[in-house]
C-alpha cells in the first residue's frame, strides 16, 4: 500500500466488550479485539493468510446499530463496521457457550496422544482447551482414527487424527508459496488434509506449514520426538544460507541445535522462511567438523597441533611471501573485514576476493561502483509497477524475494519480466513474461526492454555476471528509465564482504583502492604507513597465479573449489595453503595448516542481505569454544608481526562503524559491450544452469530428510530439440564436453531452442565437476 | 513510622519470643539431683533397643516408601516408557533427562510411535517427591523401595535407562522386538496383551 493510500483509509470505531476502539476500515473484528488486548481463541485465523472461518472457534456476539445477529459470528471473517457492538466470551455468556461447544466438538475426534505429540507444550489446541474447554470430556463414543503418521514428504509428516481442519497449511501453500500440493479431501467427519498422489509435497516452503499448524497434525521429521519446549533455549538469529536475510529463531538443547524456525520481521521475511533455512543446520554437528588446529607434517599427513604451533607454522609459511586471500561468500561482515584488513596489513596485498564462483572483471567493477550505493529494498518490490529479473531465478536463488514477488503477483497482478534461458517453475508461478535468451544474448535482450518507469525494479542476479556485457546493459537499462536496481547474490556473505572490502578493488566502506585519499583514510585508521595501491587479483586470477608460481601462499576460508572451476583444486597443489574451515573439505585435504573456525551458531556477527540491511545475530550456543575467523586472523597477524588488533567480533564491529562509509569520489563504471551467443548447430547446445535451492551444497550435508525433497535432476530441452532428437519426457540424453559427460532424463520445457539446462550442483548433475565449466560452454546433447 | 501489623501467630512464635527471657540459674542443689540426671539412662538399659545393625540387618521399609525409580515393561517385554518427558517436566529438582526417539519397523522398543531413547535420573538431585510418578501417563515410571543409593562419585549417581529398567520377568522378551500380533498401542494400554507371542521372538532373533 502506498503512503497516499494509507492516509485515505477510513477509520471506524467499534465497541468491544464495552471498550471503544478505532481501526482502519476492513480490519477484522478479531484483530480489533487484539488491539484492545482481548484475546479471542482461534485456530484458522492467521494475519498473513486470507480469512477462512474454518474452525469456528472465534465465535462472538455482534450487533450493528441495535440489530443483533441471531447467532454468534466468527470474528475472524467479519470486518468492523460503524455502530458495531461486539461481545466476546468475556462479556457474553452466549459467545462463551458457543466457544466451549466448538472446542468440545473439535476435541471429539482429537486423539489424547499429547504425550507422544511433538506439539505438546507449545500447542494452541492444548492451551485453548485449557482456557476455553471443559475440564472433562462428555464424549463416550469411539474416536475416528486414521493411519499415522503419513509422510507427505520426506520432511513433513501428517497425522490426520490430530487435524482440526483449519486449512492454514493448504491456504499457506496456495496463497503464500504458490505450491498447491496439499489440499483438503473428502467431506464431513472424514475430511482430511492430503497430497495429490502424482505430485509429492516438494515445496521449498513446506516447513512453514509445520510452524503454523495450530495442532500437531503436521510435524517435521528431523525434530520428531527430539525435545520439549521447556528443554529448549531459543536464540534469535539470522539465516546464513542466502542473501534473503531471514530472521530466524534457533532452538538449542544442551549445546545442540535441534530446530530452526522462521522469525518475525515484517520488513524482510514476514513470518516465513524456506526449507533450507529451516532444516539445513546439521552440517554444524557433522562428524567432519574440525576440533583442533592441524599442521601437515613431514609425512605429508595432517596432524593435530596446538594453537601456538599451528599459528607459528602458518606464520612461517606466510611471512615475506607473495600471498593471496580467498574469503568465500559466507563470511560475516566482521569476518570479511578481518580478511580485508589481514590481506592489506599483514600480507601487504590487494589480492583478495570473496567471489568463490564464476567471476569477471566487469562484475567487480559493477560491484565496486554500482552495488555499494544501491538502496533498493523489499518495500520497493511491494510498490513496483513492474519487476524485471535478469540472470536471477528467485525461487531457487533467493526464496524470500520469490515470496514477496508472488505476494504482489497474487494481490495486484504485478507484471514480471524475466530474461532467462528457461521458463522455470518459479517463472510460471509468477506468471512472468519470459524472454528466452541463450548465454551471451542477455545484453541485447536487456537493451530491447522498453516499457519501464521509475517505479520499476530491476533485480539482477549474480549469474548475470557470467554473460559478458550483461551487467553493463542492466545498468544502462536502469539509467534509461531511472528504474530501481538491485543486485541479489546467492550467498549470505557477499554483500557484506563487498562492504568490508574483501575484494581487490575496494577497501572497507566502499573506498576505492586506486584513490590515494581513500588509502590514506584507511591507513590512518589502521595505524599503518601505507596500503598497497594497485588493484588486486580476482579469484580466478589468484588461482591461476598460484598455479603459475606467481603466488607462494594462499589463505582460504570456506571455499569449495568446485564452485569456481574444475581445475581450481589442482591450482592449489604447489602453494602453501592456510585453510580456515569448519569441517574437512577438498581445500583442507591440500592445506598445509588448517585452523578450525566457529560455525554460525557458535559466534556472533552480522550478515548484510541483498538490500544491504544488517542482520546481526548473537552466539546461539553459549558454551561453544570455537573462535570466529576474525579472532584467529588477529592471532595470526600478531604471529606475523603485523598486528590487525581485532581481538573480538564486537571490537571489529566498533572499528567498522568508526571507519564508516566512503563519502569521497566514486569510480565510474566502464561499460562493456555485449557479447553474442556462441553459434551452435546439430547436436550442439549452449549449456545453461543454476543451483537449485536444495542440492549438494556443503551447508546442506547431513540432512537426508531435506535432501529427500530436492527436485530431481533432469536435462531440460525445448520442444524443437526434443523433436529433433526424437525424445520425450523421461528419456535419457547424454550431455558431454571434451572433459566429461553426464546422462540425465529429459524434461521438455519452454525455453530457448539453442540451449540445454541442467542443475549446476545436484545429485547426478554436477556441471562444473563433470562438464568442466558452466559459462556459455557448448555441449553436445545426444540421445543416450 | 507506621505500626507494623503483626503477622498471624498460628505457630505461637510471638509468644515464644516473649517468653525467651534468660533461663533462671538452676544450680544443682545436692547429690540427689545429680543422681536424678542418670535416671533416664538407667531406665533405658532395660528397654528393647531401637538400633538396627545395618548393613548386616536390613528391615523392610514402609510399602509406599519412595525409593529408586523403576521403568516398567509391558507383559511381552516392551518398555512402557514413551519418552514423553512429562516426568522431566514435573520434576521440581530438574533431576530427570529424557530424549525421545522414533520406533521403527526394525527396532520397536515400546508400543506406538515413540520411545525413550535416553532416560537419566540424577540421584544427586532427586528429592524423591514422586511428582514424576504422578505425571507418567503410561505407568512406566514407578518407585521401588530400594534406598541404598549412596555413592562416592557424583557421576555414579546418574542412573541410565538400563539401570532403571525393570528386569525381564517370565514370558518377557528383550526389546527391540515387534508388537504383539494384531495389537495397537491401545491394546497394550488396556492391559490386553497377555505376554510375549512366539512370532515376536522369531522376528527379534531373525
Amino acid at each position: 500500500m502506498t503512503p497516499e493510500a494509507l492516509t485515505e483509509v477510513e477509520m471506524i470505531t467499534v465497541v468491544i466488550d464495552g471498550f471503544e476502539v478505532t481501526v482502519p476500515k476492513g480490519t477484522l473484528v478479531i484483530r480489533a479485539a487484539e488491539k484492545l488486548g482481548i484475546q479471542i481463541p482461534r485456530f484458522c485465523d492467521h494475519p498473513l493468510l486470507a480469512p477462512a472461518g474454518a474452525c469456528r472457534q472465534c465465535l462472538v456476539d455482534i450487533e450493528i446499530n441495535g440489530r443483533a445477529f441471531p447467532k454468534p459470528q466468527a470474528s475472524c471473517t467479519i470486518p468492523v463496521e460503524n455502530g458495531m457492538i461486539v461481545k466476546t466470551q468475556l462479556t457474553s455468556p452466549v459467545a462463551e457457550k458457543a466457544q466451549k461447544g466448538i472446542m468440545e466438538l473439535l476435541l471429539i475426534n482429537h486423539p489424547l496422544d499429547c504425550p507422544v505429540c511433538d506439539k505438546g507444550g507449545e500447542c494452541p489446541l492444548q492451551n485453548q482447551a485449557m482456557s476455553t474447554g471443559r475440564s472433562e470430556s462428555r464424549y463416550e463414543g469411539v474416536k475416528r482414527t486414521f493411519d499415522k503418521p503419513v509422510a507427505i514428504s520426506s520432511q513433513v509428516l501428517l497425522d490426520r487424527e490430530r487435524c482440526v481442519l483449519c486449512a492454514r497449511c493448504t491456504r499457506f501453500s496456495d496463497q503464500i508459496a504458490g505450491d498447491a500440493f496439499i489440499t483438503l479431501n473428502e467431506r464431513g467427519a472424514l475430511q482430511q488434509v492430503g497430497i495429490y498422489e502424482k505430485d509429492p509435497f516438494e515445496s521449498y516452503f513446506s516447513g512453514n506449514t509445520v510452524q503454523i499448524c495450530p495442532v500437531g497434525a503436521l510435524t517435521g521429521a528431523s525434530y520428531r520426538f527430539r525435545s520439549r519446549p521447556f528443554d529448549l533455549v531459543s536464540a534469535p538469529s539470522a539465516c546464513e544460507h542466502c542473501a534473503s536475510g531471514c530472521s530466524l529463531r534457533t532452538d538449542i538443547r544442551r549445546g545442540k541445535t535441534l530446530r530452526r524456525l522462521a522469525g518475525e520481521d515484517a520488513a524482510v521475511n514476514e513470518e516465513w522462511n524456506c526449507d533450507k533455512g529451516r532444516w539445513a543446520f546439521k552440517y554444524i554437528s557433522s562428524k567432519e567438523r574440525i576440533a583442533t588446529p592441524l599442521v601437515r607434517g613431514e609425512d605429508g599427513e595432517l596432524h593435530d597441533a596446538s594453537w601456538p604451533e599451528a599459528l607459528a607454522a602458518a606464520a612461517a609459511g606466510l611471512k615475506g611471501k607473495r600471498a593471496g586471500v580467498l574469503v568465500g561468500g559466507r563470511a560475516t561482515v566482521e569476518d570479511a573485514y578481518g580478511y580485508s584488513k589481514f590481506a592489506r596489513v599483514a600480507l601487504r596485498t590487494n589480492d583478495i576476493d570473496f567471489r568463490a564462483r564464476t567471476n569477471s572483471d566487469e562484475e567487480r567493477d559493477f560491484l565496486a561502483t554500482v552495488v555499494t550505493g544501491l538502496t533498493t529494498t523489499y518495500a520497493d518490490i511491494d510498490k513496483a509497477d513492474q519487476v524485471v529479473l535478469l540472470g536471477f531465478e528467485p525461487e531457487d536463488e533467493s526464496p524470500i524475494v520469490f515470496l514477496r514477488l508472488f505476494k504482489q503477483v497474487r494481490k495486484r497482478g504485478l507484471p514480471i519480466t524475466t530474461v532467462a534461458t528457461i521458463a522455470s517453475r518459479g517463472t510460471k508461478k509468477l506468471k512472468a513474461k519470459f524472454i528466452p535468451v541463450v548465454l551471451g544474448g542477455e545484453s541485447a535482450a536487456i537493451a530491447a526492454i522498453s516499457d519501464l518507469t521509475e517505479k520499476s525494479v530491476i533485480l539482477v542476479g549474480e549469474r548475470l555476471g557470467e554473460s559478458h556485457g550483461a551487467l553493463s546493459a542492466a545498468l544502462a537499462l536502469s539509467h534509461k528509465f531511472n528504474a530501481k536496481l538491485a543486485w541479489i547474490p546467492r550467498r549470505s556473505g557477499e554483500r557484506g564482504s563487498l562492504e568490508a572490502g574483501a575484494i581487490g578493488n575496494l577497501l572497507p566502506g566502499g573506498r576505492p583502492v586506486t584513490d590515494a585519499a581513500a588509502r590514506v583514510d584507511v591507513a590512518a585508521a589502521w595505524g599503518v604507513s601505507a596500503l598497497p595501491a594497485e588493484i588486486g587479483r580476482s579469484t580466478s586470477e589468484i588461482l591461476s597465479a598460484a598455479n603459475r608460481g606467481e603466488l607462494d601462499a594462499l589463505v582460504i576460508a570456506g571455499v569449495d573449489p568446485l564452485d569456481i572451476s574444475a581445475t581450481a583444486l589442482t591450482d592449489l597443489l604447489n602453494t602453501f595453503v592456510v585453510s580456515l574451515e569448519i569441517a574437512h573439505s577438498a581445500v583442507t585435504a591440500v592445506a598445509d595448516v588448517v585452523l578450525p573456525v566457529a560455525a554460525v551458531t557458535e559466534k556472533s556477527g552480522t550478515f548484510f542481505d541483498w538490500e544491504g540491511r544488517p542482520r546481526s545475530f548473537d552466539k546461539a550456543i553459549e558454551e561453544a569454544q570455537s573462535r570466529s575467523d576474525v579472532r584467529i586472523l588477529s592471532m595470526l597477524a600478531d604471529e606475523l608481526g603485523a598486528p590487525i588488533n581485532l581481538p573480538s567480533v564486537a571490537a571489529t564491529a566498533r572499528e567498522i562503524s568508526a571507519l564508516g562509509k566512503w563519502d569521497g569520489a566514486k569510480l565510474s563504471f566502464t561499460s562493456v559491450s555485449g557479447a553474442t551467443s556462441p553459434a551452435v548447430s546439430g547436436d550442439q547446445a549452449v549449456l545453461a544452469s543454476w543451483r537449485l535451492l536444495l542440492d549438494l551444497g556443503t551447508l546442506q550435508s547431513n540432512e537426508p530428510n531435506l535432501a529427500g525433497t530436492a527436485r530431481s535432476a533432469a536435462a531440460h530441452i525445448s520442444a524443437g530439440r526434443a523433436a529433433a532428437l526424437s525424445v520425450s519426457d523421461g528419456d535419457l540424453v547424454k550431455i558431454s564436453t571434451e572433459r566429461g559427460s553426464t546422462v540425465l532424463p529429459v524434461v521438455v520445457d519452454e525455453m530457448a531452442d539453442a540451449a540445454v539446462w541442467i542443475p549446476r550442483n545436484s545429485e547426478g548433475s554436477q556441471a562444473i565437476a563433470t562438464l568442466g565449466n558452466v559459462g556459455g560452454v557448448v555441449v553436445s546433447v545426444v540421445k543416450a | 513510622m507506621t505500626d507494623i501489623t503483626p503477622r498471624g501467630d498460628e505457630f505461637g512464635l510471638a509468644k515464644a519470643s516473649a517468653d525467651s527471657t534468660p533461663i533462671p540459674d538452676q544450680e544443682p542443689s545436692g547429690f540427689f539431683k545429680q543422681l536424678l540426671g542418670f535416671w533416664v539412662t538407667f531406665v533405658t538399659m532395660f528397654k528393647k533397643p531401637n538400633t538396627v545393625q545395618y548393613p548386616e540387618v536390613k528391615e523392610p521399609t514402609a510399602p509406599r516408601f519412595h525409593g529408586r525409580h523403576q521403568l516398567n515393561r509391558h507383559p511381552d517385554g516392551l518398555e512402557k516408557c514413551i519418552g514423553c518427558e512429562l516426568c522431566a517436566w514435573a520434576c521440581p529438582a530438574d533431576a530427570i533427562l529424557v530424549e525421545g526417539a522414533n520406533n521403527t519397523a526394525d527396532e520397536q522398543f515400546s508400543p506406538g510411535e515413540r520411545y525413550g531413547r535416553v532416560y537419566q535420573i540424577n540421584y544427586a538431585r532427586c528429592i524423591f517427591c514422586g511428582l514424576c510418578i504422578e505425571a507418567c501417563p503410561t505407568r512406566a515410571l514407578t518407585m521401588t523401595n530400594e534406598y541404598e543409593l549412596a555413592d562416592d562419585e557424583r557421576s555414579k549417581l546418574i542412573f541410565e535407562k538400563e539401570d532403571l529398567l525393570a528386569p525381564l520377568r517370565q514370558g518377557m522378551l528383550m526389546p527391540p522386538h515387534p508388537m504383539y500380533p494384531d495389537s495397537t498401542d491401545t491394546t497394550y494400554y488396556r492391559g490386553e496383551v497377555p505376554g510375549s507371542h512366539p512370532s515376536q521372538e522369531t522376528t527379534s532373533h531373525a
